[in-house]
């Protein structure tokens, strides 16, 4: 076995990384899932382009217009065009999403990482922290963080950083203890590395993988937080057009069109089952217990 | 004689346990010269991993250096802050593991390991590459350049052990202390490993600390060597004094138990009857009466001095003490 690793060594690395992307696209909804996340991330990106209207120009007499070939997915009680709605809310949506858990996995990770490696003390006091962070049901806290600053984008990502935060910490901790006492740390320690050195360089991405991929399948929580946030009028403040808004708007004038609440849940819909495939699909791919019997 | 690479005096070492301060270590003296290979031997639980933390101090939070001195090249270790001694490591003394298999993380590529290790140096990113495959050639690895780029379940368990010499000896450093690192190995890689590592010795002109349980390894490999049982060292000297004349019933018995010197065949392999002392409550006189055919009544009595011996020996018995050189 050893002779035969000294042939291949660059081409085996190279058809391990290949493998692990043709394992997700053999997976159906691995592909549905990155075809979704890919238009929607298009979609957020070139908003300008796609959407033909200005999302926030009001056309009092074009009200509750049915979808039509000017107006893609009709219009809404104060006559804007809801396509164009529609694709400038994927830029909220995603914004807040990504944004939002890329700054829980930052906080939660690093304070993960300190508890694990850190003294037991620091260990035991950060636990109390993340424990009580994770006893707030999400909806009181988003309530009282809006009383407390006022409804705003910040305020969604608020919530959701102290709600999804504690559980990465609590993640990275524990993976961080089981790889502590490996006897790599030791060894690169009798080696003079210091703590941060063997934390960044050796702890880290041993514990990252998982990590990562939880993440991806907390996005669409994200979406629903910041859809429902809005919705209840806690999030994006009007006339910003986000998805949830645009349904909470659909909601009040079911009666007169249903077009507005249609084009306010079939792009949360889209979103959040695309990320959700390919987080599955990620999941699948990257376990090596499932890698085995494929 | 030049000042040794590494000197231990009267070292006492202790862990808090609930049930009170367990003696690891007890009165370890120790020189290894510069040079020179020392070898360590004795069963589980002698203390020999305790001697290797307290070298390098990474002992756990409850142990406690109760007394003596460690100096490396003269230089006081106990007496030095943590950062100078973190800074110590790995640039003045380095360590080969036990486990190959383990010594590596999993998920780094063997290059950027090994050029990770180098970040004192003041060198390039070539330079270091260039280092590293350097001491990938010196461990007689086929092909350095290559196995940069492969990760190490890439590599069989007597390849992961040449690398991780090689990072250990990578800041050529003065004194190498070597965990049992041929034991994980089977019988002909660690011969091999053996010579590899007497032929580095020659050629950086390291002190080398060799621990290990296996004497027909400490045999080959070592100039002197110090016996330990329980917490203390019983006998020290050169390698072919101690083998064929130990002065300490203990170094007796452990030869005889090692089937590779058993005259002839037998149906029990033999064994040293009874079991360690208690460390923590210790035996009021010598630790291996209990287990010690030749004890008698002062054995019982008070715990034996380390009695100089002619020929650069010691030994830790009272059967000594009439030879012991004052």
């Amino acid at each position: 076995m050893a002779s035969s690793a000294s042939e291949i060594p660059a081409a085996r690395l190279d058809r391990r990384r290949r493998s692990a992307l043709r394992r997700l696209l053999s997976e159906p909804l691995g592909v549905i899932g990155l075809v979704l996340v890919l238009a929607v991330l298009l979609v957020a990106v070139f908003a300008p382009l796609v959407a033909l209207h200005n999302p926030i120009a009001l056309a009092p007499i074009d009200r509750f217009l049915p979808p039509s070939e000017e107006h893609l997915l009709g219009t809404d009680h104060l006559g804007r065009d809801l396509f164009a709605r529609v694709v400038y809310g994927s830029r909220i949506a995603l914004s807040v999403s990504l944004g939002a858990t890329l700054l829980s996995l930052l906080l939660g990770v690093t304070t993960g990482l300190i508890a694990g490696y850190g003294p037991r003390w620091l260990d035991n006091a950060l636990l109390l922290v993340f424990d009580a962070l994770k006893s707030f049901p999400t909806v009181m806290l988003a309530l009282a963080l809006v009383t407390l600053v006022g409804p705003s984008l910040d305020a969604v990502i608020l919530v959701v950083i102290i709600s999804a935060a504690p559980s990465y910490a609590r993640m990275a901790r524990t993976q961080t203890l089981s790889v502590r006492h490996a006897e790599f740390v030791l060894a690169e320690r009798s080696l003079g590395a210091g703590s941060g050195r063997i934390i960044a360089t050796h702890i880290l991405p041993n514990i990252i993988g998982p990590i990562l991929i939880v993440a991806s399948m907390d996005i669409p929580v994200v979406v629903a937080i910041e859809a429902g946030m809005s919705f209840l009028g806690l999030g994006v403040r009007p006339p910003t057009p986000s998805w949830g808004s645009i349904l909470n708007d659909g909601f009040s004038y079911i009666r007169e069109s249903p077009w507005p609440v249609i084009a306010g849940g079939l792009p949360i819909i889209i979103t959040t089952l695309g990320f959700t495939f390919l987080g599955e699909a990620l999941r699948d791919t990257f376990d090596p217990k499932r890698a085995g019997s494929r | 004689m030049a000042t040794p690479a590494l000197a231990i005096e009267h070292l006492d070492l202790a862990y808090r346990t609930d049930e009170g301060m367990l003696h690891a270590l007890r009165d370890v003296s120790l020189e290894v010269a510069p040079g020179e290979i020392v070898g360590i031997v004795g069963e589980s639980g002698c203390g020999k991993s305790s001697l290797i933390q307290a070298i390098l101090r990474l002992m756990p939070a409850n142990a406690v250096i109760e007394r003596g001195r460690i100096a490396l090249a003269g230089q006081d270790l106990l007496a030095l802050d943590a950062d100078s001694m973190r800074r110590l490591r790995g640039d003045r003394i380095s360590v080969v593991f036990q486990d190959p298999m383990t010594a590596l993380n999993p998920v780094l590529s063997i290059g950027r390991q090994m050029m990770d290790i180098q970040y004192r140096r003041d060198a390039s990113q070539p330079a270091k590459r260039a280092r590293a495959v350097e001491m990938l050639r010196r461990v007689r690895l086929s092909d350095p350049e290559r196995r940069l780029e492969q990760y190490p379940h890439e590599f069989s368990g007597g390849m992961r052990q040449r690398i991780v010499i090689a990072m250990a000896l990578m800041a050529e450093p003065e004194l190498l202390i070597a965990d049992e690192p041929t034991t994980a190995l089977d019988a002909t890689l660690e011969l091999a490993t053996i010579e590899l590592l007497k032929t580095l010795q020659r050629e950086i002109g390291c002190a080398i600390l060799f621990v290990s349980h296996h004497l027909g390894v400490i045999a080959e490999l070592c100039d002197r060597v110090s016996v330990m049982y329980a917490g203390e060292v019983v006998e020290t000297g050169d390698i072919r004094s101690v083998f064929h004349q130990p002065r300490h019933p203990y170094t007796e018995r452990l030869l005889a138990c090692d089937p590779a010197r058993m005259a002839e065949r037998s149906r029990r392999l033999p064994t040293i009857p009874g079991e360690l002392p208690d460390l923590v409550n210790l035996p009021a006189g010598c630790v291996f009466a209990e287990r010690c055919p030749a004890a008698f009544a002062p054995c019982r009595g008070l715990p034996p001095e380390f009695y100089r011996l002619a020929g650069n020996r010691a030994a830790r018995c009272y059967l000594s003490r009439g030879e012991a050189l004052s």
